[in-house]
């Protein structure tokens, strides 16, 4: 065994694995409060990054500035297509919305390559890129920062859910939307306001990988990758959410060093969590922490 | 649908219910149009003809995954990677000394016994939890026609030859124009009969509210299998068609961009309507030309200069893909299907619409 490979690896698949939970929460907020699947989560990393790249590259912003910039833009963004396209939906069956989220999805992304191209571009460099020692491993200020990043926004999440007033008023429209509306809580509100966040935060997530590693249409996979990582938390469970894209992150890493010490597939980083996916699926799919959902006649 | 039928058209016995055709024009009708289609060789040239041929093959893997989704409320991410291994199974086939005749059902087989491997999962699964199977499936499946080069011939892909019957060769589209025609006959009439027998209707139980279905004495795990087995099987034969009317198989042909647009076929087409899986077909390969059209007649003008119109058509065809999706989802839900019997229903009852 080759630690001084493994043990880079690990950390490399904390960091990524932070992220994928940063947009597992935000798919989750969106499926607890509004029931709907977004397949489209991977798309608002892609939008997030490509129009904070060209605020900072066209415009020639500084960077705090594009960065909010960007941030208001997608606040825009979530509540128009939560308006526009997903309010009417509301009520027909669950293939419908999911269908919906999926063109979202592919309109997006064909956008983005007709507006911005096909290759990856680089942020303008933010960072003095140079590597700092943590235990004897040289790492990027980057990735540092990525991790930082993820972190308060999963601090965030925890405080908007438990202490502010809007993160209870949705809670209580995930639990009940009949009992929510009665006592007040205006549910088209709160539908309007989990899109929005939830753009935001994978607009961060988008700008934090774009930086790291330019801004392409690979972004958009962040979205698929979300999947192993909500099935295996539980669809419905934030902490789970966290969990699940840090586990889904170390497993891919490990499969790729698994992969080239002994098995020689290839591609395994890309494909392991997929496997994982339907295990868990066949074995417990409401995932860690997810709700059981018993049916009563 | 009943609710279409003019005023005076009883049905006095259940034959009369169960018809497939419920009136002699109805009959006549089909029968003219499948007249039509094949004079249509002598008519159409080669481009148009390749037009209908795609048609025809989408038709067929559209109305498989209609029946999963349309008719068993089952959905599936994951069409493309069935219909890709049905083409790599026929020309494996094929390329193994089984004639292509032979072979295309023989894909259609194999197809539906993968389907069942994948549809295990689906016994227990619903809704969502079943789509994200079904992606799975997807990326699993590509990952393995890259991978297996016994069976894909990996990154070059894998030739094949037009079948042959009797001596007579369906190479150009001309003539395997026909074999499409004969192969839509029979998986669309296949399928209008499934949906008359017993089997056929518990999926619509399973679909209409599953727990009743379940107390019915209808078994949920065996039906949603053999649904996802059904739909996997006109995937197979719908690839194998594919691959022997392209002559090649490429690794990279079957993506998740290929699996949505079966499912815009279906939804565009009407969830639950064997006609509709043709006509949704229909929309889905003519929207790139129309797409393409409206790209071409403003070649050299200033849209077209400042939008790169003509260097960017395969992203405007993939926005139109999303765009039709959605704007059928929100302003008509159940597709183009229910305008055609609002528009039969109109001529019938004109004069009086009430």
């Amino acid at each position: 065994m080759d630690l001084t490979l493994l043990l880079p690896l690990v950390l490399n698949g904390l960091i990524v694995g932070a992220l994928y939970g940063v947009v597992a929460m935000s798919f989750v907020l969106i499926y607890k409060a509004s029931q709907v699947v977004n397949f489209a989560q991977g798309e608002f990393l892609l939008v997030g990054a490509w129009v904070c790249w060209w605020f900072l590259t066209d415009w020639q912003m500084p960077f705090w500035m594009g960065f909010l910039f960007t941030l208001a833009f997608m606040t825009c963004f979530g509540i128009i297509l939560q308006v526009v396209v997903l309010r009417p939906l509301i009520g027909e069956p669950v293939i419908s919305v999911i269908m919906a989220t999926v063109g979202l999805s592919i309109f997006f992304q064909a956008l983005m390559k007709w507006i911005f191209g096909v290759f990856a571009k680089p942020f303008p460099p933010i960072f003095s890129a140079q590597s700092v020692d943590i235990a004897g491993l040289q790492v990027q200020p980057v990735y540092l920062l990525s991790l930082g990043i993820s972190l308060f926004i999963m601090a965030g999440f925890g405080w908007f859910f438990t202490a502010s007033k809007h993160g209870l008023a949705m809670r209580a429209t995930a639990f009940d939307q009949q009992v929510a509306q009665s006592l007040g809580i205006s549910v088209p509100k709160v539908f309007a306001m989990s899109w929005a966040i939830s753009a935001v935060v994978s607009a961060v997530a988008g700008v934090v990988v774009g930086v790291v590693n330019g801004v392409s249409s690979a972004l958009s996979f962040y979205g698929i990758k979300v999947f192993p990582a909500v099935i295996l938390g539980g669809l419905d469970s934030v902490v789970g959410a966290v969990l699940g894209g840090l586990v889904i992150g170390v497993l891919e890493n490990l499969a790729q060093y698994l992969d080239a010490e002994w098995l020689h597939w290839g591609n395994m980083y890309a494909i392991a969590p997929f496997y994982a996916l339907v295990i868990i699926l066949m074995i417990k799919p409401y995932g860690l922490f997810g709700t059981r959902n018993i049916e009563r006649v | 649908m009943s609710a279409m039928t003019p005023a005076g058209d009883y049905r006095t016995s259940y034959r009369a219910d169960m018809t497939i055709m419920a009136t002699r024009n109805s009959r006549i009708a089909l029968a003219l149009g499948i007249a039509l289609a094949c004079a249509a060789p002598f008519v159409l040239d080669g481009y148009m003809l390749d037009l209908l041929v795609m048609i025809g093959i989408f038709g067929i893997a559209a109305l498989g995954l209609n029946i999963l989704v349309g008719f068993t409320g089952q959905i599936s991410i994951g069409h493309a990677a069935f219909f890709g291994f049905g083409a790599f199974a026929s020309a494996y086939f094929h390329e193994h000394g089984v004639a292509v005749v032979i072979a295309i059902p023989l894909a259609g087989i194999a197809t539906a016994v993968v389907g069942l491997v994948f549809g295990l999962p689906a016994a227990r699964l619903k809704g969502l939890y079943l789509a994200i199977a079904t992606l799975a499936a997807q990326y699993i499946l590509e990952d393995f026609f890259a991978r297996a080069q016994w069976f894909t011939g990996g990154v070059a892909g894998r030739m094949t030859e037009s079948p042959t019957i009797a001596g007579w060769v369906a190479g150009r589209p001309e003539s395997f124009f026909y074999v499409v025609i004969v192969a839509v006959i029979l998986m669309f009439g296949a399928a209008a009969n499934l949906m008359r027998t017993r089997d056929g209707r518990a999926l619509v139980a399973v679909r209409d509210h599953y727990l009743s279905a379940e107390m019915m004495g209808i078994n949920l795990a065996y039906y949603r299998m053999l649904s996802f087995g059904i739909a996997s099987f006109y995937a197979g034969i719908a690839g194998a068609l594919y691959a022997h009317y392209r002559l090649f198989v490429s690794v990279e042909a079957f993506t998740i961009l290929f699996s949505i647009q079966f499912l815009g076929m279906v939804i565009i087409g009407g969830l639950g309507s064997i006609a509709g899986s043709l006509m949704g077909a229909a929309f889905m390969v003519l929207l790139p030309e129309v797409v393409e059209g409206l790209a071409n007649l403003l070649t050299g003008s200033a849209i077209d200069r400042a939008l790169r119109l003509g260097a960017s058509i395969s992203f405007l065809r993939e926005m139109a893909i999303g765009a039709a999706i959605i704007v059928f989802l929100v302003f008509e839900p159940d597709g183009l299907a229910r305008r055609w019997r609002l528009i039969k229903a109109y001529w019938k009852l004109y004069p009086y619409s009430h």
